[in-house]
């Protein structure tokens, strides 16, 4: 058995009284897909921003491959190198090109050369099918164009593991179909994801595991088939029905 | 006296004008913008330090803080009037500006931040790349009517013997008996300033735009 990318451990975070999650153990392998899924306010995205340290949990442990990345002293803004984040509202550098946006990390993070960093840029804007748009603005692009750009300027660190906290949320129905193609294809690229969506069709398609979550707590956590088929608690099939009815598994059903 | 004789001579005080301008508006943008990003990112103990300084600064005329300041920096070193009276109008509007560049701030820290943050820049970094370039787009309006509030302040060195255009107009006013015309030639002189340097701003405010959808 391979060691995990992710391992996490016992992680509590609370906001003063207020618990967001207790004891939470979550393992995460090269390669794998995993969906987050649960009602809003059970703790999914405050978990995302544990993991890449935008917010410290007040207990328990997370490692990335072997480093304990909330030991005390870890530095922060190499972790984040590391981990690729991407945001329900894509939060683009607005006074930057969609270009710019990922050439920015590259040259003043990693020391890229100007030139090297421009090739690498293109490359993940290509790998998201926007290299058209290298000059444009997040003003001029669409909700959905500028979520690829998110995407592609999490990719150009060459993350370990990436985090989407509600990609689509935000997006017009419309737009939604393109930014999960994306994601589709990391995925299919080997690429190591944790992913909170309400997406159920993705869900299903894509993900290695699913891993519902509630009340701070993971209640169930299984491959799709287990979860959509034989859900081992009525808590898991009541909201796998309620936000599959909700949201629709069109994808599924026109494949 | 002719009338373009009068109204030369109030107008050579504009060298002093343009002068306490340039000298107040650069020296009070760099203390308050240094005091703001104290202020907004530099822990709770400066942040209330920073509240202090504005409260204190913003809640005193500045003619009176002027008149404190110029006696105290005059007795330390030994400044001319002019440079004196400038870098205490300086001070006075640092406070100001602290509080329009914080806003900016502000407005753009948060989310941008959070989204420099994980792509693994430092703070630093961030503030420099992210925050500070789109803060400074924010700020240019509440920015250009400090620029107006400086350029009419600076009347205020007049009470120091600055020989600026108020001081000028009065000087003349009371020589030739012409007050009205003296003031009025002083009042068109200061608009003028006010007017083309707020143009000036607003080029400046277009220019630095944000392409959004075409």
């Amino acid at each position: 058995m391979t060691q995990p990318i992710l391992k996490i451990r016992n992680l509590c975070k609370s906001y003063g009284e207020n618990v967001i999650f207790e004891h939470l153990d979550l393992d995460v392998n090269e390669g794998e897909t995993i969906v987050i899924i649960g009602p809003s306010g059970t703790g999914k995205s405050t978990l995302l921003r544990c993991i890449n340290l935008l917010s410290r949990p007040n207990d328990g442990q997370i490692w990335l491959d072997e480093t304990e990345i909330t030991a005390k002293g870890s530095d922060e803004d190499m972790v984040r190198q590391h981990v690729g984040m991407v945001f329900q509202n894509f939060l683009l550098f607005n006074h930057l090109t969609a270009l710019n946006n990922i050439k920015l990390g590259l040259t003043k993070v990693k020391k890229m050369s100007d030139q090297e960093a421009t090739a690498k840029a293109m490359r993940e804007l290509e790998r998201v099918g926007l290299a058209d748009k290298a000059d444009h603005y997040p003003g001029q692009l669409s909700g959905g164009q500028q979520q690829r750009v998110g995407i592609a300027r999490a990719l150009a660190m060459d993350p370990r593991v990436m985090l989407f906290d509600e990609p689509t949320s935000a997006l017009d129905p419309e737009l939604i179909g393109e930014v999960l193609e994306v994601m589709r294809n990391l995925a299919k690229e080997g690429m190591t994801m944790l992913v909170v969506t309400h997406e159920m069709g993705f869900a299903r398609e894509v993900a290695d595991r699913i891993v519902f979550m509630e009340k701070g707590y993971i209640v169930e956590e299984g491959t799709p088939d287990e979860m959509f088929n034989r859900p081992k608690f009525p808590r898991t099939r009541e909201f796998l029905w309620k936000i599959t009815e909700l949201y629709g598994d069109k994808k599924e059903d026109a494949a | 006296m002719n009338f373009n004789q009068f109204i030369s001579y109030i107008a050579q005080g504009t060298v002093y004008t343009i002068g306490v301008t340039l000298i107040a508006l650069p020296s009070g943008l760099l203390i308050g913008t240094i005091l703001a990003l104290l202020y907004v990112y530099g822990g709770k103990t400066a942040a209330r330090l920073m509240n202090f300084y504005s409260t204190i600064f913003r809640g005193v005329p500045p003619v009176v803080l002027l008149f404190i300041l110029f006696f105290a920096v005059s007795k330390g070193i030994n400044l001319s009037a002019f440079l004196a009276g400038s870098l205490s109008l300086g001070i006075v509007s640092s406070a100001y500006q602290m509080e329009i560049v914080r806003g900016a701030l502000l407005a753009v820290s948060g989310d941008q931040m959070r989204a420099a943050r994980a792509i693994g820049l430092s703070q630093m970094q961030a503030i420099r790349y992210i925050v500070l370039p789109q803060a400074v787009r924010l700020a240019i309006p509440p920015w250009s009517n400090e620029v107006a509030i400086i350029i009419k302040d600076s009347s205020l060195v007049y009470a120091l013997g600055v020989p600026e255009i108020l001081r000028r107009a009065q000087l003349i006013g009371a020589s030739s008996q012409q007050y009205l015309l003296a003031y009025l030639s002083a009042a068109v002189i200061y608009f003028l300033l006010v007017f083309l340097t707020t143009r000036l701003l607003n080029l400046l405010e277009k220019k630095l735009t944000i392409p959004s959808h075409p």
